[in-house]
């Protein structure tokens, strides 16, 4: 494996230097990152980052299939408008995790920040997947039209509701899965609280244990505790925000 | 005359930073500079500035002057006016050392000066009003003059340019202070000039700040039924303004102010205890001027301490870490670490909840 240090240097060296390694390594280990923005941007199908240290904001944006190991805390906008492939974080992100993704897979050990899977949305055999080990903040699935969150709330030193105020707000599309309850009043309207089917137990099954195989833990002792499941009961939240009909 | 900000839009960035060491222990501007430095991408070069608390330990019963002049003219006109409303015991230049992207800079000076106690059998008012006074009459009346600091044993030091290379100019390494805070800006709405650089001053209150307020013609148009002038078409200013209105003229507590600013949403109001209820529904009630709309991250220092305050919506990041006896804030993660590696805590400040840290020079 190829290692970059980079130090205090501005993020188009480092990135710079990054792409060039992975024309000829399949992985590269990125040493003493300080805050250096984009990084894993655009990374490809079979092409692996490690990460050590807190990149900057858009880590992993329009991530392309690569897969993203950090090894620290990501700040904002982790896998902006990723496009598939895999980020694993061990430690708490920022907000807007997984803005507007497309598709692949998010495991986060931690807490994630406000508008966690804001604008995320899914088609046909696409079906982005977000999993946050501790609590989210505000705005969490804002505006959401497709995919999967879900929310382990495991931290329990953790002082904060599981989720934030304004859960699902404008949440058009995909699904919320929350272990435990979410408070009455941080939910947003026209949002329906459901009890997670057999095929959602499948697929939860298999994110809790993929979530354990990334950074340890008893599945089974997680999925004890049962998930609320929150899916919009309309397409069209503000269908009628500035006309009457 | 110093170009004031003009009609030109500018999307916006910015970053903050701040170090207090809650034991009061006094330490260079060298982190705080490195802090910032980190967040360079979040400034395009056309403000950066630094505000310093317990930097004056020699002169901190007087109220320390700092003072961009456009000519020698302004200056004279000025400091006749200085002389006539304040005892002053000392002045000078602000010593700044040569950096190669700091251009077209004004003179800067600095005194230091008491209220004569003449003045102060003839005013019905204390020495703060009398002194705020002042600073508002000189930035308004003489043309070429802008006091950009006025507070006692604090400082602010700004300037167009980058954050890094105005703690350079202004040799921040050589002075000692026990809280920094940092700005770099990357101007929203208007372009960039000396005076128009964070922080944002009156007497001790200084104000960092990321963000855009919306609602900054009616927070304008509600102090300037207090005297206040907002002259400098930038949003930050009314702030600095409307804490010093609540705090130190009604006599709000800090918390209070926090909450007249970034007011609990009605809903949550509804959901409060019966007296919290009608406390936070008179204050948003008698002070709907005050409230700020719109994305905003600030940094408020003032004689009692560091207020770190976010929107209601957290429109904008802001991360507390600690260490020791020393509290960090600062926009990224990244830029708390590259100064303190390893925090006994490190987590984002939540949406429209307030965090104060005292100075310990209070406890005194």
């Amino acid at each position: 494996m190829k290692i970059v240090t980079a130090g205090k240097r501005g993020f188009r060296t480092l990135n710079a230097e990054v792409r060039e390694a992975l024309e000829t390594e399949n992985e590269v280990r990125i040493e003493d990152v300080n805050g250096q923005r984009y990084i894993g941007a655009g990374l490809d199908c079979g092409k692996r980052l490690e990460v050590h240290g807190t990149p900057g904001n858009d880590m992993g944006a329009y991530l392309n299939g690569g897969t993203i190991e950090v090894f620290g805390n990501g700040q904002e906008a982790v896998g902006n408008t990723m496009g598939g492939g895999s980020v694993t974080v061990h430690g708490h992100v920022g907000d807007t995790l997984g803005y507007a993704m497309r598709d692949g897979e998010i495991y986060v050990e931690k807490r994630a920040g406000s508008r966690a899977g804001i604008h995320m949305k899914e088609f046909r055999e696409m079906q982005p997947v977000v999993v946050i080990g501790g609590t989210v903040g505000a705005f969490l699935g804002e505006y959401m039209a497709g995919g999967t969150l879900v929310v382990l709330g495991l931290d329990r030193a953790d002082t904060h509701p599981i989720v934030g105020a304004h859960c699902a707000t404008g949440m058009h599309g995909g699904r919320i899965f929350v272990r435990g309850e979410v408070p009455q009043e941080n939910l947003s309207e026209h949002i329906a609280v459901l009890a997670p089917d057999e095929k959602d137990l499948t697929d939860l099954d298999r994110f809790v244990h993929e979530y354990c195989a990334r950074f340890g833990g008893d599945a089974a002792e997680i999925l004890k505790v049962p998930f609320q499941k929150l899916v919009p009961t309309t397409s069209r939240p503000y269908a009628n925000l500035y006309t009457p009909n | 005359m110093l170009k004031r900000e003009g009609e030109v839009r500018i999307p916006s960035g910015c970053a903050i930073s701040a170090i207090i060491d809650r034991g009061g222990a006094r330490f260079s501007g060298a982190d705080i500079i490195e802090s910032i430095a980190l967040m360079h991408d979040r400034s395009n070069g056309l403000g950066g500035g630094f505000a310093a608390y317990g930097i004056y330990p020699e002169h901190k019963e007087y109220y320390a002057f700092h003072i961009f002049y456009d000519d020698n003219d302004a200056r004279v006109r000025t400091e006749e006016f200085l002389f006539r409303h304040f005892d002053i015991e000392t002045f000078e230049q602000i010593p700044t050392r040569k950096v190669k992207s700091i251009r077209h800079a004004p003179l800067i000076w600095r005194y230091f000066g008491m209220v004569p106690q003449s003045k102060m059998r003839k005013n019905d008012y204390d020495a703060d009003e009398y002194t705020a006074r002042c600073v508002i009459r000189i930035n308004n009346t003489i043309t070429g003059a802008f006091v950009f600091s006025s507070g006692k044993n604090m400082g602010a030091f700004k300037a167009v340019g980058y954050p890094e290379d105005v703690g350079e100019y202004y040799m921040l390494d050589e002075y000692k202070a026990h809280t920094w805070t940092a700005h770099g800006r990357f101007p929203t709405n208007t372009p960039g000039w000396w005076g128009g650089a964070h922080p944002f001053t009156l007497l001790d209150w200084s104000i960092v700040h990321n963000g855009e307020i919306s609602s900054y013609d009616a927070n304008r148009r509600y102090v300037e039924q207090f005297g206040y002038k907002c002259n400098l078409q930038t949003d930050t200013e009314v702030i600095t303004y409307l804490f010093d209105l609540l705090v130190r003229r009604q006599g709000l507590t800090l918390e209070t102010a926090a909450k007249v600013l970034a007011a609990p949403e009605w809903d949550v109001i509804d959901r409060m205890p019966d007296e919290e209820r009608e406390i936070c529904t008179a204050l948003r009630a008698v002070y709907s001027g005050a409230l700020i709309n719109g994305p905003f991250s600030i940094l408020v220092g003032f004689k009692q301490g560091i207020l770190a305050l976010n929107d209601r919506l957290k429109l904008r990041s802001l991360i507390q870490a600690t260490k020791g006896s020393k509290t960090y804030f600062a926009s990224e993660e990244s830029a708390i670490r590259v100064i303190c590696p390893d925090p006994e805590s490190i987590a984002a400040v939540d949406g429209g909840t307030p965090v104060f840290i005292p100075f310990a020079e209070v406890a005194e």
